[in-house]
Formats: structure tokens, C-alpha cells, sequence
């Protein structure tokens, strides 16, 4: 024991009973990880396969497709579908990232401004609740306002004179109403981050500023916004990381698998699922490989970047 | 302490902004927040409104006219329905506790800067952070490989871990469970499984207060997992059976013919509209009742989140 508490922990410990049960507490979870994590990172190679299902279950399914090499990758950036994929996934996330953090921000400072404290926190309890829905709920609770027959807009514009219209074909629209639905679940769950900053900083800069006469708006230019950069960069570097993926509810559960609006609404993760529910698994199968490989470069290349910023924030 | 206080004051007054602009950032925090409960208020109204009242006007955010007809239809569908709130339930239960240990179980254990196998396993957190399999070969590997498909446990097992909330722990461990502590356990005699349940669970009850509940609402949300490996009708969760309501209204009667009436003749009489924002109701009524009481917690998990160690 006396041994261990020897600060030279660096040199070599032999194996001792602390570290075999450590490793038994750890079992389960480290299963967990080989089971659902990293068996599925070995099944990629259904990429480079003619996928066939047979008998012997999945292994064995493997092992018996034939090699196609690049076979399906050229059959997925053969069809036109997939650039337009490519281009929304990557144009929705630019959106989402520039608005998910200009809107927080703002909202954050201008709450931060309120006089009533207590209501302050109401509107910020209001903001929360769409985090807490699912994208299935969330489906719900736009049908209820886009229905043609029965839905609310329908009905105020046709009290305004206007004709009814079937806004689940309108492909134009459906950018904004996305774009739009994003920020509307995602703004109470960002502003927490930015609060839990703001409350962070020490009010004695603000005493200070306040004392050499500087204004609420060049306090919160020269203390607030300075201070709350480096989260701000966190959470814009994490975002660029994730820019191959996208959120499946909302790309797939709000448009409701419309037809018309198949062009603009069309996400990488909506189609790895619909080619592999059509059942062409080569397509989804090359698509799910490019997202893989391409996000994890991504998150390197990010990772990389926070190290230079910010070194602790990084997670290598 | 009460200059302190004082001071404060001061500060807070001179820092008012003008009435006008406060009423004017009232106003839009009213609006903000508005569209984020009027959805909400709109389903509760549809599923107490009458059905004609909706077919001939449509919804509206005042019922016409109310009627129950909505839940009754359910609680008359009341095998299916009460068989999807047991899957969720079960789900959610079974799924947050065994999630909660077996993330603070990996937490702990890279937490233990003398352990050998740390490294190692840091390594096994954080690759699936970076690189992941994709949806196609998770798909096979799940469903098929492990044989989950159409079972319970498809929904509980492969959202129980996530690297994430390990390094919410890991960090949560290292900052506030003293090293002096678990050294003084050893020498009373403790073991690893001691020390850990018996001193460094209950020392952290923030922590899984977070964990759990970051767990518990998203089994509770989840109808990916059924979309994607439950085909078997007795195994759907209240998403799942929303999900498939959703798209298709019926569905909700061809489960359903226990009645000794036909699937058809049902359908056709069922309160179509309010029985489907009934069911939105029923998922979303727990959630919005329990979390303003839980926000501090999610609050807390995400600063811990933003240090990491």
C-alpha cells in the first residue's frame, strides 16, 4: 500500500487486485463497446461487397458476398441523387451551425437585460420544452398547423381570402420551415449553454466597467461577447465536426415522407435509411461508408483545430 | 456580506436597461415562448374537441365543442394502448438504470489514475466519438448478428452507453471524489466493488440525477429504434404506435378488432383526429409536467459536460 502512495507513479505498477476488479467493474461496459460499437465498424466493409443474404446468418452472409470493390460507390455518384444529398446535408448544416449560434447568443444577452428576473426564467422554461419532444411529436404538432383540411394556416388564409394550399408539396417552402423548426427545438438547449457561461463570469468586471462609465452595450461588447468566445468557438468547431450528419427526425419524421419534397429534403441519413429499407443495401451501404470515413475526418480536422485554440477543450 | 449585496444592487440598477426596451424585450421573449407552447396547447385542444366540430371546421386552438371522444376511443383500444405504455415504461425504467451503471461503472474505472488498464480503455471510449460503423452494418450487426430484431431489448441496449455521458463521469469522478478518500477506504480494507457502491455512488447523486434523466427522456423519446428493428405490433412503444398513426390513421383500428366489430366498420367511426392528438397528449403530458422541475439538473450536466478533464 505505502508502496502506491509514492508520488513516481510513472514507474512501472505491477499488476495488482485493485486492477482486477477495476477491470471487472469495467467488463460490461467494455462488452457493450465490442458489441454495439465496434463490431459495426468491422461490418463496414458490406461496402466493398455485393451484399447477399444467406443462410448462415451475418457473418456468414459476408464472407460469402462476393467482392465488388468499387462497384457500388460507383453506382451511388453514377445516379445525380446523390450530389443533391451531398449538397443538402452540407447546406442545411452550414444554416443550422451560422443560426444555431448568432440566435443563442443573441437571446442569451437579451435576457441576460430583462427586469424581472422570475419572468426571465418563465420565458426560458417556455424555450426548454421543445427540446423534451420527440421529432415524432414534433411531425404531430406541424401537421396540426400545415393539414390541408383541417390545418390552422389553411384556415387563416382562407379567412383572409385566400385559397387553401397543400404545403406539403410546396418544396420551395420547406428550406425555411426546416430551417425554421431546427432553431425553434434547438434555442432553449443552446441559450442554457451560453447562460451557464454568462453566470460564470465575475461581476467585479462589470463593477469596474461600470464604475469608468461604460455603457450595457459596451459592456457586453468588451466583457460578455470576449469572454464567451471560447465556447462559442467550442460549440461551432464540435457543430463542423458533425457536418455529415443530420438530424434523421427531423428530416425524415416533419416532411412526412412527402414525395414532392424529395429534393429539398433529402438528407445523407434519410437516404442510407431509404436504401436500406428499399432493400439496396450496396447503395446505403457505400452512402453510410462516405458518411463514416468523411465525418470522421471532419472531427479530426476540428478536434485538431480546438487543440490549437484552446488545448483543455479538446478531446485528444 | 450586506455591502457586497449593496453593491450588487447598485450595479443592477445602473445597469437597467430603459422601460421602453424592457417592454419591447419582454415582448419578443412573449412571443418566443409562445411558439414554443401554442403547438402544444393546439394538440391538447384537438383531443378534447368533437370530431364533427373538426371535420366541418377544422382544428382550432378553442374547441368548438368539447367531447371526450378521443380518450374514450382509446381507453376502448385500451389493450393495445395500455400495452404501449408497459413497453415504454419498461423501456425507460430498465433502460436508464442499467444505462447509469453501466456508464458510471466505465466512468470510474478510467476515472482511477493508478489503473492499468486505463489507457487502454480511454482508447475504447473515445474511438466511437471519432468513427462509427455506419446505420447499414449497426443495422445487420444488431439485428441480425445479435439477433434483436422484433426483441425488447433492441430498444434498451444500443442507447444505453453513450462516450459522451462516459466523459461527463469520468470528469465528474476526478473533480469531486477525493483520491484521499478512496485511498483511506483501501486501507480500511475496502475492495474496488465496496468503494464504488458503497462510497462513490452515493457521493455522487448530481451526477446521476443528470445521467438518469438524460437517459430516461430519450428512451421515453425514442422511436428510431423501433422504426428501424420492431415489426411485431405487440412490442411497439407510444412513439412507435404514433409513428405508425401518423402515417397511417387506421392503424390504430386494424390493431384492434377485439371488439367483435369489424376493422373496417371501426375505422370508419373511429374520432380519427382527436384519438391521434390524444395519443400526442398522452407521451407529451409527462414530460412537460416533469421538466421544469428537472431543468437544473440538465443544466448542471451540460457545465460538467463543457470541462473536460
Amino acid at each position: 500500500m505505502s508502496k502506491k502512495n509514492v508520488p513516481t507513479a510513472r514507474t512501472k505498477k505491477r499488476w495488482d487486485r485493485d486492477d482486477t476488479e477495476l477491470s471487472l467493474l469495467a467488463l460490461p461496459t467494455t462488452v457493450w463497446y465490442i458489441l454495439f460499437s465496434f463490431l459495426p465498424m468491422f461490418g463496414i466493409i458490406i461496402a466493398f461487397k455485393e451484399y447477399t443474404v444467406s443462410s448462415g446468418g451475418f457473418i456468414q452472409s459476408i464472407i460469402e458476398s462476393r467482392w465488388c470493390g468499387l462497384d457500388n460507390f460507383k453506382f451511388m455518384f453514377g445516379t445525380g441523387d446523390i450530389w443533391i444529398i451531398l449538397r443538402n446535408t452540407l447546406g442545411y448544416n452550414i444554416l443550422f451551425i451560422i443560426l444555431g449560434i448568432v440566435l443563442p447568443v443573441a437571446a442569451t444577452l437579451m435576457i441576460g437585460l430583462l427586469h424581472g428576473k422570475r419572468l426571465a426564467k418563465a420565458y426560458q422554461t417556455a424555450m426548454f420544452m421543445p427540446y423534451f419532444l420527440s421529432w415524432v411529436v414534433v411531425s404531430a404538432l406541424v401537421w396540426a398547423f400545415l393539414s390541408y383540411d383541417m390545418g390552422l394556416v389553411n384556415q387563416l388564409v382562407v379567412n383572409c381570402g385566400g385559397e387553401p394550399q397543400q404545403w406539403y408539396m410546396k418544396a420551395e417552402l420547406w428550406p425555411f420551415l426546416l430551417t425554421f423548426m431546427n432553431v425553434w427545438k434547438g434555442l432553449g438547449y443552446s441559450m442554457v449553454v451560453y447562460l451557464a457561461t454568462v453566470a460564470g463570469i465575475d461581476r467585479s468586471l462589470y463593477e469596474a466597467a461600470v464604475i469608468d462609465g461604460a455603457s450595457i452595450w459596451k459592456q457586453m461588447k468588451f466583457i460578455t461577447l470576449p469572454l464567451m468566445k471560447s465556447v462559442i468557438i467550442m460549440m461551432f468547431i464540435m457543430a463542423v465536426g458533425r457536418i455529415f450528419y443530420s438530424d434523421f427526425g427531423l428530416f425524415f419524421q416533419v416532411p412526412r415522407d412527402s414525395n414532392s419534397l424529395y429534393e429539398v429534403v433529402t438528407t445523407l441519413d434519410v437516404y442510407v435509411y431509404k436504401m436500406l429499407k428499399a432493400g439496396t443495401t450496396g447503395m446505403a451501404a457505400a452512402a453510410a461508408f462516405v458518411q463514416s470515413v468523411a465525418g470522421c475526418i471532419t472531427i479530426l480536422i476540428a478536434n485538431a483545430i480546438v487543440r490549437k485554440i484552446d488545448p483543455d477543450s479538446a478531446m485528444i | 456580506m450586506a455591502k457586497k449585496k449593496m453593491d450588487l444592487d447598485g450595479l443592477e440598477k445602473f445597469n437597467r436597461v430603459s422601460n421602453g426596451s424592457n417592454a419591447i424585450l419582454n415582448l419578443i421573449f412573449i412571443l418566443i415562448s409562445l411558439t414554443c407552447i401554442i403547438p402544444v396547447l393546439l394538440v391538447l385542444a384537438i383531443s378534447v374537441s368533437d370530431e364533427d366540430m373538426i371535420s366541418e371546421f377544422g382544428y382550432s386552438l378553442i374547441p368548438r365543442a368539447f367531447s371526450p371522444e378521443g380518450f374514450l376511443f382509446l381507453t376502448n383500444q385500451s389493450e393495445m394502448i395500455l400495452r404501449a405504455v408497459g413497453i415504454s415504461l419498461f423501456v425507460t425504467i430498465v433502460g436508464t438504470v442499467l444505462g447509469v451503471l453501466l456508464t458510471t461503472l466505465m466512468g470510474y474505472t478510467i476515472s482511477r489514475p493508478n489503473y492499468k488498464l486505463k489507457g487502454f480503455l480511454t482508447w475504447v471510449v473515445f474511438i466511437p466519438m471519432v468513427f462509427n460503423g455506419g446505420l447499414v452494418s449497426t443495422y445487420f450487426v444488431v439485428g441480425t448478428l445479435l439477433g434483436l430484431k422484433n426483441s425488447v431489448w433492441v430498444l434498451i441496449l444500443p442507447l444505453a452507453v453513450s462516450s459522451f455521458n462516459v466523459v461527463i463521469c469520468k470528469t465528474f469522478f476526478r473533480q469531486t471524489v477525493p483520491d484521499s478518500l478512496i485511498e483511506s477506504a483501501k486501507i480500511d480494507g475496502a475492495g474496488q466493488f465496496t468503494i464504488f457502491f458503497r462510497i462513490v455512488l452515493p457521493i455522487s447523486l448530481p451526477l446521476l440525477a443528470t445521467i438518469g434523466l438524460f437517459l430516461c427522456f430519450s428512451y421515453w423519446n425514442d422511436w428510431y429504434q423501433s422504426m428501424l428493428y420492431i415489426d411485431d405490433t405487440t412490442l411497439k412503444s407510444l412513439q412507435a404506435l404514433l409513428n405508425d398513426i401518423m402515417t397511417n390513421i387506421t392503424a390504430l383500428a386494424a390493431n384492434a378488432s377485439s371488439m367483435g366489430i369489424s376493422a373496417v366498420e371501426l375505422a370508419a367511426n373511429m374520432p380519427k383526429e382527436s384519438a391521434r392528438m390524444a395519443i400526442v397528449v398522452i407521451i407529451v403530458l409527462p414530460i412537460a409536467c416533469a421538466y421544469p422541475y428537472f431543468q437544473k439538473y440538465f443544466i448542471s450536466g451540460l457545465t460538467v459536460g463543457a470541462v473536460k478533464g
